[in-house]
């Protein structure tokens, strides 16, 4: 295979996998209200909530602990460069700005895509190799309704959630941070950062985590409704998730922090 | 002769350059129990997808009671499905389910039946296949026959007019193979159910068929009665009867690449 080959094999791979995206997007999109309560359909809820608890409760301790650490870790680092300038109360705005739009859907993606994402794709994966999805289609069950659609709904919900709970523990980490090296009380702090945080910055933040979700839910499903084989395409497509939710979760970022960057210049 | 409940017309199944299904056509009476034999690769399990829906031909039809399964609507397709039930070789049932879930599923989902309808249905198809006892387990607590059997209570949850076994016998040891053979030959009797068994057990298709299909390389090569099918001349279908093994040391393609690791390329093309 030459290189022009090689190219268009993989740009028509790379065109087939986001054409595979976007229509189980739009069809995750629509089976979706039959997942709400009270309209949607018997236990689909039930289904939902239970993702919920294993996306979102069980993540929340990883979640805190890598929010807190990053909280200390940019504390420190702009801390320490601040210090030198007399602007150490500039730690706080970078905290504040730095976690409700950045770090706190960011590391919340990584954590939810590294672990749910890549369980989305083993769980469906060996659905798929176990013959349980085509069980489910001879069954008259569409999957995209009986699998995906609680999987999608419950991140959708729990991710933004997740999110707001990274925001809240980099920001007391900074707190700690700053009584530690300044004697900044935390009511003190807490005040500064309120101030110092825009709706703006929050709102930006949440679209970002629901992109994400979004992301991580769709690769995640769609890696797993792809393996095809045995036990050892199930890990494949555990790891292939993984690195793709990863991979575009970072491009969707870039993508939207340029869009928010050059709305807030106009 | 009534319209016969599964029809295919001229199956042809071709993945690039490798044709599985050539052209198969084959009619089963309704409430007749119809075994399809082949070794394997023979194209049984490709054929039993496209029966299913699973799949789409290259060229052909398959119709189930007169609708032609791949030109219906998304809602027709979904009442054949409702009047059709499947068992899987691999059983397919939901690992995070008990066997009592997986059997309510489909009642659950696609009837309105009351919860404590739904439950004594249930009870009453796991007590048709002797599991009775077994309905809070979970699919991997249970013995490879109790799985195949839970399978067959779950294919069996509405009543279908269609019941499709994708070797049912695979796996198990002789009796609960028999035991299985029972289990089919009792629905037929007591639903008169149409029933498609896609096996290469021998002792299986002659206990419980009532004609006997026969799949070679992607054709059709007999379909008959038992009778018929034993005092066959037809050399594949001794060779299968007899058990009489492929000479493979001396087939074409053994022996062309034997020559071409020997350096003597060139054999026969």
């Amino acid at each position: 295979m030459n290189v022009l080959e090689a190219t268009g094999d993989a740009a028509i791979r790379g065109l087939g996998y986001i054409g595979g995206l976007t229509i189980q997007f739009w069809s995750g999109l629509c089976a979706s209200p039959r997942v709400l309560p009270i309209i949607g359909k018997h236990g689909r809820w039930r289904a939902a909530v239970r993702q919920m608890a294993v996306i979102g409760v069980d993540a929340l301790p990883m979640v805190g602990i890598m929010s807190v650490c990053a909280g200390f870790i940019l504390a420190m680092q702009t801390g320490a460069e601040l210090r030198r300038f007399g602007a150490l109360q500039y730690v706080m705005d970078v905290i504040a700005v730095g976690f409700t739009r950045e770090l706190g859907p960011l590391l919340t993606a990584f954590v939810v895509g590294g672990r749910s994402g890549s369980a989305f794709s083993a769980e469906i994966g060996t659905m798929v190799v176990t013959s349980e999805i085509d069980a489910l289609r001879t069954m008259a069950l569409d999957p995209i309704e009986f699998v995906l659609a609680p999987k999608y709904l419950a991140t959708m919900i729990t991710v933004p959630c997740l999110t707001i709970m990274s925001n809240a523990f980099g920001i007391l980490a900074g707190a700690g941070f700053m009584y530690i090296s300044t004697k900044i009380t935390p009511a003190m702090y807490l005040r500064y950062i309120f101030n110092s945080m825009e709706l703006r910055d929050v709102v930006t933040g949440m679209l970002k985590s629901l992109v994400f979700a979004a992301i991580i839910v769709n690769v995640g499903c769609l890696e797993g409704f792809r393996t095809r084989g045995g036990p050892d395409a199930v890990g494949r497509s555990a790891t292939s998730a993984v690195v793709w939710s990863t991979f575009l979760v970072i491009l969707a970022d870039v993508f939207f922090t340029a869009i928010f960057y050059l709305l807030h210049q106009v | 002769m009534a319209d016969p409940m599964i029809s295919i017309d001229s199956l042809t199944v071709q993945y690039g350059d490798h044709r599985v299904l050539d052209g198969v056509s084959l009619d089963v009476q309704p409430g007749e129990v119809m075994a399809l034999l082949g070794g394997s690769g023979s194209g049984k399990t490709t054929m039993l997808r496209h029966i299913i829906g699973l799949e789409r031909p290259t060229s052909g039809t398959v119709r189930i009671r007169g609708v032609d399964i791949n030109r219906c609507s998304p809602k027709e397709l979904k009442d054949i499905r409702c009047t059709m039930g499947v068992a899987f070789q691999e059983c397919a049932l939901f690992n995070s389910m008990s066997i009592e879930e997986n059997v309510s599923l489909p009642l659950r989902e696609l009837t309105t039946l009351a919860d404590p309808v739904i439950e004594i249905m249930t009870y009453m198809k796991l007590v048709a296949v002797g599991l009775g006892q077994a309905a809070k387990q979970m699919p991997q607590e249970l013995s490879g026959g109790m799985k195949k059997r839970a399978a067959v209570a779950r294919a069996t949850a509405l009543d279908p007019e269609i019941l499709v076994f994708d070797e049912p016998s695979a796996g198990l040891d002789p009796i609960v193979a028999a035991g299985l053979d029972e289990v089919i030959l009792a629905l037929k009797r007591a639903f008169h159910m149409t029933i498609l068994v896609v096996t290469h057990e021998l002792a299986s298709a002659f206990r419980v068929a009532d004609r006997l299909a026969m799949l070679y390389k992607g054709s059709l090569i007999a379909v008959d009665s038992k009778d018929a099918f034993q005092k066959s001349t037809h050399l594949r279908i001794r060779q299968f009867l007899d058990r009489v093994p492929d000479p493979i040391a001396e087939s074409t393609a053994v022996r062309d690449r034997f020559l071409e690791l020997a350096g003597m390329a060139g054999g026969r093309k």
